[in-house]
């Protein structure tokens, strides 16, 4: 390598020398708007201002106050975001449910990991089920499948996003290389907010973070050309959402 | 190189080669610009959609205005204790099984991010969306060293293919019409003619997918840096950044050191509002939170994950208390989208890799105030990137403040000369009055004689009546 280490802790030592050096000019705080802002604000460490986690939250998109109001939320934010949703009672309905959808589709080829969520629906899909974890990874069998299955971690009523994790569903590829991805969401996973959401990470993994966590917010999309919405720019085109319970 | 892949050196040729010439540069492109209303037309339609977009999520916000006070505060706290959560971020982010380089330059980032991939034996990279990487021209570099390297974002593939950079920062290749795309992918790539926006990403979408398992290095940059957790938070609508640090067994990821947050809480804000800001959406696709490479028990992942932090100049505007803010940036790109400027002469005419009233506050530090000063004019002041900003920066006042550093540090001597004369005449009250009354006769006397140096002017057009008495006079008749 062309970049001893030597320079590099030496750049590191100059940048934070000059940060360091820098900050020792205060900076105003930002105009702000509203007196809520300015009111709560705490000294934080050092001294500086900061905004307490919960204080911005009512100023955010609803996300829900009740079980009920979350689960319509979720299902109207998914609709908006042109995801296909289901809603079907226990595990054995959404079997059911999938065989029908690579039926009608004609999925030669589905790939899934093995959770307990997913274990059901890859036995009864009614074609060839790749799992993706428990031997060697191989990114050509999954490239070539019609469907990923995943678990998920949670669902976020406010914005309608699906968060996934490559620790409890299935790694990184499987939920962004298939052209189709299904996700399975039981009913208790619903959370109302970004902000819940994020919690449950840190009371779930603290200390031992999934090399990646991912919010997906409907099919993949561009408006590249022209602004013009097209679904399915490099990830799947199609997202199904199976709420069970 | 990867067969199929372009050829094209993406290299700035839209950046003057002679910074002195930045200015030259700006004011021809921008006439020329002004000049092509069918292109002004295009942009703005494709503007229209966003507008309202936008405002439909906005108002989905219990309290938009008060989002924004805390989206603004939770920057302002990071960004002002950075000499603490930059070394927390990195501690977390190497406890996470990361690693670290520091670049106090584009050239030594450039060098160290080549370093990796010699080590890293590299054939074939792919590339997400990364304007840092514009900034420091690690393509050309890349290109240079014989590393074949693709751009996986559909509008920076546009780009890369045409041999331009980004027309926007976010919407890069807003400017080209579907033809231009179709007739581009034709000589490219081999394919048919067509003039369906699905048509033609579907075509993008194939010709990647092969490339994403076959490049031995991932690319991306970073929206965020999570000092809490050492996490790095990455915003894509495509799925292109998802696949490419999915894929490839190494992982690089190139950030500027501003981009730090102190923790999750802050992210719950600053997400959404990116993706409301930016693009009239409530989240943008997918926003993923990295935290190194493959762990034990996961079955795909990179082997080795590396982040090039990078200074370049960033400490610079740190040591202006006045203009530390627009280090808040989360480039969502709304200041440009609602800068009549922008509108009118166009993205490349700036010749800067961030364009538009962010582009023209921060330029003139991170490359030199006497060459870019004319940035700080390219502005109406009439506030609505302000307005747009998330995380209310205040804009158009840098603009100003980089006028008054600019005046300071080399002056303009008929500037100066203009106004002491104005001062000189406007301290003399009979001066004034003299001034005042020479005007009036001068006016209508041009409007009696039409010179021959005005009548072109005066075809389509009247001067105004040349009025009596002046104001000051009428005032005492009145009272």
């Amino acid at each position: 390598m062309s970049v001893s280490t030597s320079t590099t802790s030496s750049a590191r030592d100059t940048i934070l020398g000059r940060i360091r050096e820098a900050l020792r000019m205060p900076a105003p705080l930002p105009h702000m708007k509203s007196h809520a802002a300015e009111e709560s604000a705490t000294g934080g460490p050092k001294g500086l201002t900061i905004l307490p986690a919960d204080v911005a939250r009512p100023w955010l998109p609803d996300g829900g106050d009740t079980p009920e109001e979350r689960l319509a939320l979720l299902t109207e934010n998914l609709g908006k975001l042109r995801a296909e949703v289901h809603r079907v009672a226990d595990t054995a309905a959404a079997a059911a449910l999938l065989a029908g959808i690579a039926h009608d589709r004609g999925w030669r080829k589905v790939a899934w990991h093995g959770h307990p969520a997913t274990e059901p629906l890859a036995a009864a899909v009614g074609c060839e089920a790749h799992r993706v974890d428990g031997t060697a990874f191989d990114k050509n069998a999954l490239e070539a499948c019609d469907a990923g299955i995943t678990a998920c971690d949670a669902a976020v009523a406010q914005t309608g996003s699906i968060l996934v994790s490559s620790g409890h569903c299935g790694g990184r590829a499987l939920s962004i290389l298939p052209h189709v991805h299904v996700v399975i969401v039981s009913l208790d996973q619903i959370v109302a907010t970004l902000g819940d959401a994020l919690d449950l990470v840190r009371s779930r993994y603290a200390g031992r973070l999934p090399s990646m966590l991912s919010f997906i917010t409907g099919p993949s999309r561009t408006g590249d050309i022209e602004r013009i919405l097209v679904l399915g720019a490099h990830g799947p085109k199609e997202l199904i959402v199976i709420l069970v319970g | 190189m990867t067969p199929g892949s372009p050829t094209a050196d993406p290299h700035p040729i839209h950046e003057a080669e002679d910074p002195h010439l930045a200015k030259k540069k700006f004011l021809h492109d921008a006439a020329e610009h002004v000049r092509d209303t069918g292109h002004r037309a295009f942009v703005r339609k494709a503007l229209g959609g966003y507008y309202a977009s936008r405002d439909t999520q906005k108002a989905r916000y219990r309290d938009w205005e008060q989002a924004r006070d805390a989206a603004s505060l939770a920057k302002w706290s990071a960004v002002n204790r950075l000499d603490e959560l930059l070394p927390q971020f990195v501690a977390n982010f190497e406890a996470n099984g990361g690693k670290v380089h520091w670049a106090r330059t584009a050239e030594e980032a450039r060098d160290i991010i080549l370093g990796l991939l010699r080590a890293a034996k590299a054939k074939a990279v792919i590339k997400s969306k990364c304007m840092t990487s514009e900034e420091i021209h690690l393509n050309a570099a890349m290109e240079a060293d014989g590393y074949g390297v693709v751009e996986s974002d559909l509008g920076e593939f546009i780009q890369q293919l045409r041999g331009e950079p980004p027309y926007h920062f976010v919407f890069p290749c807003m400017h080209v019409r579907r033809e231009e795309i179709s007739d581009l992918f034709g000589k490219h790539l081999g394919t048919a003619p067509t003039d369906s926006p699905e048509e033609l990403t579907m075509i993008a979408r194939r010709h990647m997918r092969r490339l994403y398992i076959d490049a031995d290095v991932g690319i991306t940059g970073a929206n965020f840096l999570v000092a809490e957790t050492g996490q790095i938070s990455i915003t894509e609508n495509e799925g292109n950044a998802r696949l490419t640090a999915a894929l490839p067994r190494m992982h690089i990821s190139i950030s500027g050191i501003e981009k730090v947050v102190a923790n999750l809480d802050d992210l719950a804000v600053l997400l959404p509002m990116l993706a409301t800001a930016g693009a009239g959406q409530p989240m943008t696709c997918y926003n993923t939170l990295y935290a190194g490479p493959r762990k034990p028990g996961e079955c795909d992942g990179p082997e080795e994950m590396h982040l090039v932090l990078i200074d370049n100049q960033r400490t610079a505007i740190l040591a202006d208390p006045e203009q530390r803010d627009s280090l808040h940036c989360i480039r969502c790109g709304a200041c440009l989208n609602v800068c009549p400027i922008f509108k009118n002469v166009g993205g490349f005419t700036y010749g800067t890799t961030y364009q538009g009233p962010i582009g023209s506050v921060i330029t003139p530090h991170l490359r030199g105030l006497a060459d870019w000063n004319h940035l700080s004019g390219a502005s109406s002041l009439c506030g609505a990137c302000t307005d747009a900003c998330p995380v209310r920066i205040d804009i158009h006042h840098h603009l100003l403040h980089n006028r008054r550093n600019a005046a300071k540090t080399a002056p303009n001597r008929w500037e100066k000369l203009g106004h002491r004369l104005f001062v000189m005449v406007a301290s003399r009250p009979w001066l004034f009055a003299a001034g005042g009354a020479a005007f009036r006769h001068t006016l209508w006397l041009m409007k009696k004689l039409r010179p021959p140096l005005l009548r072109d002017w005066l075809a389509t057009r009247d001067l105004p009546a040349a009025p009596r008495a002046s104001f000051r006079s009428q005032w005492r008749a009145r009272s």
